[in-house]
């Protein structure tokens, strides 16, 4: 007796092969969101795969949409609050696109801030000159887009006096970052200018550990984990968008809170 | 006797509860997707159950989705208000009749003979799922402008409390969903008269 067979029509084994492909990929995941999106859809409305890619379109649209309306509910003087020391998060999480294992370790000696695109004064910073000018720090909440939250203690530099001392257009739309970790975000002028935005360089009072972004972070409590870079080395203000590691891939990108 | 005197729902609200229903469906199963990035309360939900595959696609559908929940939700309860059918429909709730409702559906006693009028478990129902909805707007505006909202934020216990809030009433929504579809399923009319009018 023969076992049940497997019916392949002429593009079945066409489509395993690239399926098979696509999972090898370093890109699994998109494969991954793809794939599973429209296991959700086809089980709500029956849509066809050919519709897959103007749904994803039209929610993409709608996400730029839903950063010009965060950035018109933007108070850029309501303050995130702010807790007592004793409410510290302990251990503070670690959150990366990788492990903490594969944290880099950045040289502060060597380290130099680099600045580009629409700012006067051009020269690279050492951290020794960040650490000489005003500090400030804060206890406030970080919520991570995939729903919780810690508290901690950063301290470090007001963005905007940085960008003030460095002669940036403060009307120009946005600061991007590129960072040691080869992750980069971008940030709208009026977060980067918040009075709680700061360059953070110690976490607890003591320079920032390596999980935590040595040896300068962009501390926003105003924004999402995924908009606060670690290992920061260079900093542009630009009018053109920049985008972002998550953001690219379909995170929202003014991610305010 | 004129054909709009047997008209069960007017064409606004049938659209308006289609449109909510969407709006449900896709705020519920991609909310799932968001909650499983945590698991905050101790389990996970199936997969396949969820919307958006991971959690960015699940946060474009939930963003996306809220606009829809908003807008539809706010012409329901204004067209509702104005037209006095919101005190004419669901209100008195009297606690008694409600028990005395209770018992007589148990007993499968209850008359559903006029639709156009509902019995008292029904407004209490109704009623409930409207404050419920209304909360869960709220509590997921703290979750996602928590410091935009300072006010709201404190009177929902931070975002924490928000957070919680927000899934509770998740959750008081879901047990609402299958009641319904249940009793909609006993009283198939329900259903002809939610898309015919009559």
């Amino acid at each position: 007796m023969s076992g049940p067979k497997i019916v392949m029509p002429g593009e079945g084994a066409a489509m395993l092969a690239d399926a098979i492909g696509r999972i090898e990929q370093p890109s699994r995941r998109a494969f991954l969101k793809r794939s599973l999106t429209l296991g959700g859809l086809t089980l709500l409305t029956g849509c066809a795969t050919d519709d897959q890619d103007s749904i994803e379109a039209a929610l993409a649209q709608i996400s730029r949409f839903n950063d010009r309306i965060q950035a018109l509910i933007f108070d850029p003087t309501l303050l995130a609050p702010t807790y007592p020391e004793s409410m510290i998060t302990d251990p503070f999480p670690f959150n990366a696109y990788y492990s903490e294992d594969e944290v880099r370790e950045i040289d502060g000696d060597a380290w130099r801030l680099e600045l580009s695109g629409m700012l006067a004064d051009r020269r690279p910073w050492t951290l020794e000159q960040l650490h000489a000018l005003p500090q400030q720090s804060q206890v406030t909440r970080h919520i991570c887009v995939e729903g919780w939250s810690a508290i901690g203690k950063w301290g470090g530099v007001p963005f905007s006096h940085f960008l003030r001392l460095v002669g940036a257009d403060l009307t120009a739309k946005y600061v991007g970052f590129k960072c040691g970790d080869d992750y980069f975000t971008s940030i709208d002028m009026a977060t980067a200018l918040h009075s709680q935005t700061i360059m953070a360089l110690t976490y607890n009072g003591e320079p920032l550990p390596p999980q935590y972004g040595f040896p300068m972070k962009l501390r926003m409590p105003t924004k999402l984990g995924y908009k606060n870079p670690k290992h920061i080395q260079a900093i542009f203000v630009t009018n053109t968008y920049p985008g972002g590691y998550w953001e690219d891939q379909g995170y929202n990108w003014f991610g305010g809170s | 006797m004129p054909a709009d005197e047997r008209l069960i729902h007017p064409v606004w609200l049938r659209i308006t509860h289609w449109l909510n229903a969407i709006a449900v469906i896709l705020l519920v199963t991609s909310g799932w997707r968001i909650y499983n990035a945590t698991q905050f309360m101790g389990f996970g939900i199936p997969r396949s159950m969820t919307l958006g595959g991971w959690l960015a696609g699940a946060l474009q559908w939930h963003f996306a989705a809220m606009w829809l929940l908003v807008a539809n939700g706010l012409l329901y309860l204004l067209i509702n208000v104005f037209s006095g059918r919101l005190r004419r429909q669901f209100f008195p709730i009297s606690p008694r009749e409600v028990l005395h409702d209770i018992g007589a559906a148990l007993k499968g006693q209850l008359s559903h003979e006029d639709l156009r009028h509902y019995n008292s478990v029904q407004r209490l129902a109704y009623v409930f799922i409207i404050v419920d909805s209304i909360l869960l707007v709220l509590s997921g505006l703290v979750l996602w402008k928590s410091v935009q909202f300072p006010h709201l934020r404190e009177l929902l216990g931070g975002y924490e409390g928000a957070r919680r809030i927000h899934f509770f009433a998740m959750a008081a929504m879901c047990a609402f969903f299958i009641l319904h579809v249940v009793m909609v399923a006993l009283v198939p009319r329900t259903l002809i008269a939610m898309l015919r009018g009559r």
